[in-house]
């Protein structure tokens, strides 16, 4: 009897603590000996969840700690990879997919998985240990959406009152009659904003929603790619890819280096109703101010003073944007909380000056504002010091996403990378 | 006999080499003329490197159809754009490249005579002739 209870006793013991090991806290997860090849601030450590898992776009960390991760390409003819950390090293394990559809917006609200084609929004079921119930019973919730190749990407993002919103992105660089071609002037009005260049709102609970059942939250917006919602604030925040080719289409009123640097990348907070101005205007951080764009009638200096809503940040040009987090974790230290990280991915707009990006950046908010400065928070994903060609990028950050203790996870599309970044002190 | 045999090997090798030099000559003054229309016009998409941009923009280096014998597919790439988005050598490219119809038929020829032979791509030149000829039935 006694020796049955000591077996009892000795192996509830080893199961509590197999158990403990399981959901070990990020201080006793052993980092990469070269931090994922990443330079991080201080007190961060980084390691590779996962590697050369194909074009991995967004992802998003259930509350059990796994990894959802959308594919822009298909593999093994799926589109959604789950990533699995069996024993708590950190690393992931097991991988498993679903969903025959290419895209790039993923989200988790509540029991629910979003996942977005470049054309829908679907919708799964999860259940209590945060696995999809029945990765065939997708409610298809949003068609029909604009996807003509050109940022044709669907980034999605959840509020607290049962809506999403989808960003739908223009296919067109600055609304020209011809696209991207020399000597074309800008349409007036730009027919593409009616169902294209903005940020639209639908249902959570309503299937095959479309333009007509939805709303247009915001407009004016080129391409987004990053959006969240902020939740200490009850607020959409989106990330903005600037207009392309100043120079190339206007060589008369924007030289090379002007065209590398302008116009900028922009971060907004959105309000119901709000226009951003694309394609009639760009953002110039350096003078801080909303340039008329020289399809309709700029010329590099005249302005445009009311009429559209100003970023709540700008960055500098065509360091493309894709992916946008508020951390609402504790395990960073205290300056973070609240605070924004936007991935990078780098661009490719600026030669014949050398590329820029290809990081991810953190913008502290102080007040539910940002302070106006931000600062490189992870670098050294393409492997150069300075990229020249974007093909010579190992690495290219894309999603950004939080996990239950607060680690943040990056992606990178072109080697399918999956990073996590913790804070060990 | 023999002699003026011998003196017209010499007189025809002398005026195939000059010529041969000349043709040279005039290719690399192509060359030269096109990396000037390729950097106004074509390497913010294609970059320097002739690259391009993963799943954005082609690569022109080492391109099968760059460096392919259907000199007629790429001048009218050229002449009309192109954004049909099939797959160029594996690979699906999601900008649009726009028309270049401004370009004259000799810095059409310039161009493709630089894109084909730069980087590691060794094609020959495109005439201009070609692209008079191509283009009259693009209209
Ligand atoms: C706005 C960006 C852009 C500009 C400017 C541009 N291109 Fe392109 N180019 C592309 C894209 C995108 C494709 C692939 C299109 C597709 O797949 O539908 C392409 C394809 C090509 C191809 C076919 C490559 C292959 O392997 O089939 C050639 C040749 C080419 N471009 C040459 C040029 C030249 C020469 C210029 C300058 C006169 C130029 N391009 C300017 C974006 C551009």
């Amino acid at each position: 009897m006694k020796k049955v209870t000591q077996f009892l006793v000795f192996s509830s013991l080893f199961i509590s603590m197999l158990l403990a090991h399981v959901s070990v806290s990020a201080q006793n997860i052993k980092p990469d000996e070269d931090n994922a090849g990443l330079t991080l601030p201080k007190g961060f450590a980084a390691l590779k969840v996962a590697d050369n898992l194909g074009r991995t776009r967004h992802i998003v960390v259930n509350k059990q700690g796994a990894i959802y991760a959308k594919l822009e390409r298909l593999d093994n003819g799926k589109g959604v990879l789950v990533l699995k950390d069996t024993d708590g090293d950190g690393r992931a394990e097991t991988k498993t997919s679903f969903g025959n559809y290419t895209g790039t917006g993923i989200a988790i609200k509540g029991n629910y998985l979003y996942a977005a084609s470049n054309k829908e929004v679907f919708k799964y079921a999860l259940n209590d240990n945060g696995d999809i119930v029945d990765e065939n019973a997708a409610a298809t919730i949003v068609t029909g959406l604009v996807d003509k190749g050109q940022h044709n990407s669907k980034s999605i993002t959840l509020d607290n009152a049962g809506n999403i919103y989808v960003n739908v992105g223009a296919p067109s660089n600055s609304c020209q009659e011809k696209d991207r071609t020399k000597g074309s002037m800008g349409m007036m009005p730009c027919p593409i904003l009616d169902s294209a260049g903005g940020i639209w709102q639908f249902k959570v609970d309503q299937l095959n929603q479309s333009y007509a059942s939805g709303v247009r939250y915001a407009t004016g917006l080129r391409n987004v790619v990053g959006l969240d919602w902020n939740n200490q604030l009850n607020q959409l925040f989106v990330t903005q890819h600037g207009r392309d080719m100043l120079n190339n289409l206007f060589p008369d009123l924007y030289d090379t280096t002007i065209s590398a640097e302008l116009p900028s990348e922009t971060m907004y907070a959105i309000k119901k109703g709000d226009n951003a101005g694309w394609p009639f205007i760009y953002y110039d951080h350096v003078k801080g101010k909303k340039m008329m764009a020289p399809e309709y009638g700029g010329d590099g200096v005249k302005t445009v003073d009311d009429k559209y809503i100003n970023p709540a940040m700008a960055f500098p040009a065509h360091m493309a944007p894709n992916g946008l987090l508020f951390y609402t974790g504790n395990q960073f230290p205290a300056r973070y909380k609240n605070g924004a990280f936007i991935a990078f991915h780098g661009s490719w707009n600026r030669s014949p000056l050398p590329q820029e990006g290809y990081y991810v950046v953190f913008v502290p908010y102080e007040n539910g504002k940002p302070t106006g400065k931000w600062e490189v928070f992870a670098n050294g994903f393409s492997g150069k010091s300075v990229v020249k060609n974007p093909r010579d990028a190992q690495h290219r950050p894309c999603g950004l996403a939080e996990g239950p203790d607060g680690s943040l996870y990056i992606s990178d599309d072109v080697k399918g990378t999956i990073y996590r970044i913790m804070y060990q002190k | 006999m023999q002699r003026i045999y011998l003196t017209f090997v010499v007189l025809f090798l002398f005026i195939a080499g000059a010529s041969a030099q000349t043709n040279n000559k005039l290719v690399a003054a192509s060359i030269a003329r096109g990396k000037t229309v390729y950097l106004q016009r074509c390497m913010v998409c294609h970059q320097a490197d002739g690259g391009g941009v993963p799943k954005l923009n082609a690569p022109l280096d080492a391109s099968t159809a760059v460096n392919g014998s259907d000199v007629s597919k790429l001048i009218k790439y050229i002449v009309k754009g192109f954004a049909d988005r099939v797959e160029i050598d594996g690979e699906l490219y999601s900008n649009a490249m726009p028309a270049a119809a401004d370009l004259t038929d000799q810095q059409i020829a310039d161009v493709l005579t630089f894109i084909r032979s730069n980087w590691s791509n060794k094609a020959g030149p495109v005439s201009t002739l070609q692209v008079k000829q191509t283009r009259s039935k693009l209209k």
